[in-house]
């Protein structure tokens, strides 16, 4: 089961392991993009962490919705209506609950995809965060699907993304500002996937 | 790095108190968030129009709010958008009971960040349209890219529909007029150097002593091609040719549907330029090519548009919409008429342009 503590230290861990990679998530950036997807993501989780205490006494769904308007008035950028899109969309789904079943997991990842895939109207193949949600989703529903316990499930999908995030690499970017750049995308990992990805593993350290 | 700044996260509060300092007559600055109106408040009656973007493009988009122009400007983060809270809060400050028109640059953030906003503000029982600005050509298809940029056209839409905003224009008005400044203005930008933002301190792209960009976008997207440096009549002939020559342009733009209730996507094409049209002939500073060097260009791009046929009847010359201290230029024409030129020509008062007041 994923308990409400455990939602609580995942998000205290996104603003630790988006602290750890600001500058990488940044330097990604520079290559194909403008420079300031740490920074955005950084400030973003940062307010989150000041605002943290005024979590405590709320339940899962209003813990996620919390998050996502604190995102979406931080963040800026592309990342502010994706992020809190995301984080909006889990948070309906799971509703008034203090924990969740691995099933339950999953749904709220598929309601956080279908979010972002709604506000930004890109879809698998175009270089972006889809290329790692997309395969999270699918991955966890399997394993949940298949009876497998949460941990093992989520290690799964960290799986993955991690394959995700590589996949980006040969793509040619179709959204965003990295699509300017047409053929020269190829050979760049996607900034977006890659936070993805980070905050997908700070939910698996949650559970350690 | 080498700036003027103190602390670079303090970057954006201090410049705007700064412009409040130098301003206290024309604006006023609110700080949590971030958004600036009008000294003397909504103008009851008239539609609001408001802007935003990143900051970093100064004297766009808070320089030009003021008589005649911009009711609100909401600044993000150096080259990034603005939240939905600001531009929400701003268009309360703005709305003068006749509705607001947003003014979004075809930018993936500024899009979904103004979308957000607008639908906070109808909730509010505010009336509120997007009207979205892609004018960069350099930008050939938008299937596979997020399309064209908003870039020069933007100044002189905020000018054109600031006037019409007083002359009494209601919004679904405005809006048509908006649309169709869109459709008739093209830009292409090019730098000599890079720029750095605060944040980072490093450049946003590296490029060659000896080298130029043509086709560059405001943060520094890359454009066209990388080439050797020319000549100023060379980069002028070719970036004033291609906007005489760009092909229609085909694009779905998402604007809100007042009978459907819903955001709606709208194909739109662009007519290229004719022979006897007239236009407003912009050429703009990215921030570190000084005035001189833009009346080198501005001579030789009067004689193509001459040899094409085109009329210039009005211009404008000078940092508008800059990319921090980036050299570089970029051009704007826009078709107008008679109308859009009275429009032109009405008073206008704020921090970055004024005339006729």
């Amino acid at each position: 089961m994923l308990k409400k503590d455990h939602v609580l230290s995942w998000i205290n861990r996104c603003y630790e392991v988006l602290e750890e990679n600001r500058q990488y998530l940044t330097k990604l950036d520079t290559a194909i993009g403008d420079a300031d997807h740490g920074n955005n993501m950084h400030r973003g989780f940062k307010k989150v962490h000041i605002q943290f205490e005024t979590l405590q006494d709320k339940d899962i769904g209003a813990i996620l919705k919390s998050v996502a308007m604190t995102l979406i008035s931080s963040v800026g950028g592309a990342s502010g209506p994706l992020y809190g899109t995301f984080f909006l969309q889990m948070g309906t789904k799971a509703g008034s609950k203090e924990e969740l079943s691995p099933k339950e997991v999953a749904q709220i990842w598929r309601a956080g995809l279908e979010g972002v895939k709604m506000r930004g109207k890109a879809e698998p193949g175009d270089k972006t965060m889809v290329d790692v949600l997309t395969p999270v989703v699918e991955s966890l529903e399997r394993d949940v699907e298949a009876g497998k316990s949460l941990v093992e499930a989520i290690d799964q999908a960290v799986e993955a993304a991690e394959k995700g995030v590589q996949d980006t690499i040969p793509l040619i970017a179709r959204k965003g500002r990295a699509s300017y750049l047409g053929e020269r995308s190829k050979g760049h990992q996607d900034p977006g996937a890659t936070s993805s990805k980070l905050i997908l593993q700070a939910l698996r350290d949650s559970l350690s | 790095m080498k700036k003027l700044i103190n602390k670079p996260d303090d970057v954006i509060r201090e410049q705007l108190e700064g412009m409040q300092a130098a301003h206290a007559d024309l604006l006023k600055v609110n700080y949590e968030p971030f958004y600036i109106t009008r000294a003397g408040g909504p103008v009851k009656g008239k539609v609001a129009l408001v802007s935003g973007g990143g900051s970093g493009h100064e004297p766009m988009h808070g320089g030009f709010v003021g008589h005649g122009m911009l009711h609100a400007a909401c600044p993000g983060e150096v080259f990034t958008s603005p939240t939905p809270d600001q531009m929400h809060e701003a268009a309360k400050a703005a709305d003068g009971g006749a509705g607001v028109l947003n003014i979004v640059k075809n930018y993936t953030g500024d899009v979904m960040n103004f979308e957000m906003a607008a639908e906070l503000a109808m909730a509010d029982g505010i009336k509120v349209q997007n009207i979205v600005i892609d004018d960069d050509i350099a930008v050939k298809d938008s299937l596979y890219t997020a399309g064209r940029r908003g870039v020069g056209s933007t100044v002189l839409i905020e000018k054109i529909c600031g006037a019409a905003s007083e002359k009494g224009y209601d919004l679904e008005k405005l809006s048509a007029l908006c649309r169709t400044l869109n459709q008739n203005g093209r830009s292409m930008g090019m730098a000599l150097t890079s720029c750095i933002t605060p944040g980072n301190g490093e450049p946003s792209f590296e490029i060659g002593d000896d080298e130029m960009e043509i086709g560059i976008g405001i943060h520094g997207e890359p454009g066209i091609k990388r080439d050797k440096i020319k000549s100023v009549d060379e980069i002028t002939e070719m970036m004033t040719v291609s906007i005489i020559e760009d092909k229609p342009y085909t694009r779905k733009l998402k604007e809100w549907d007042f009978g459907k209730n819903e955001w709606v996507e709208r194909e739109l094409t662009d007519e290229p330029l004719k022979k006897g049209d007239k236009v407003i002939a912009f050429v703009n500073s990215m921030g570190g090519t000084p005035v001189s060097e833009l009346y080198g260009v501005y001579r030789k791009m009067a004689q193509i548009t001459d040899k094409f046929g085109l009329k210039i009847v009005r211009n404008l010359i000078g940092p508008y919409i800059t990319s921090l201290e980036m050299q570089g230029c970029s051009i704007t024409l826009m078709k107008v008429d008679d109308e859009m030129i009275k429009l032109w020509d009405a008073p206008v008062y704020t921090p970055g342009l004024k005339w006729g007041k």
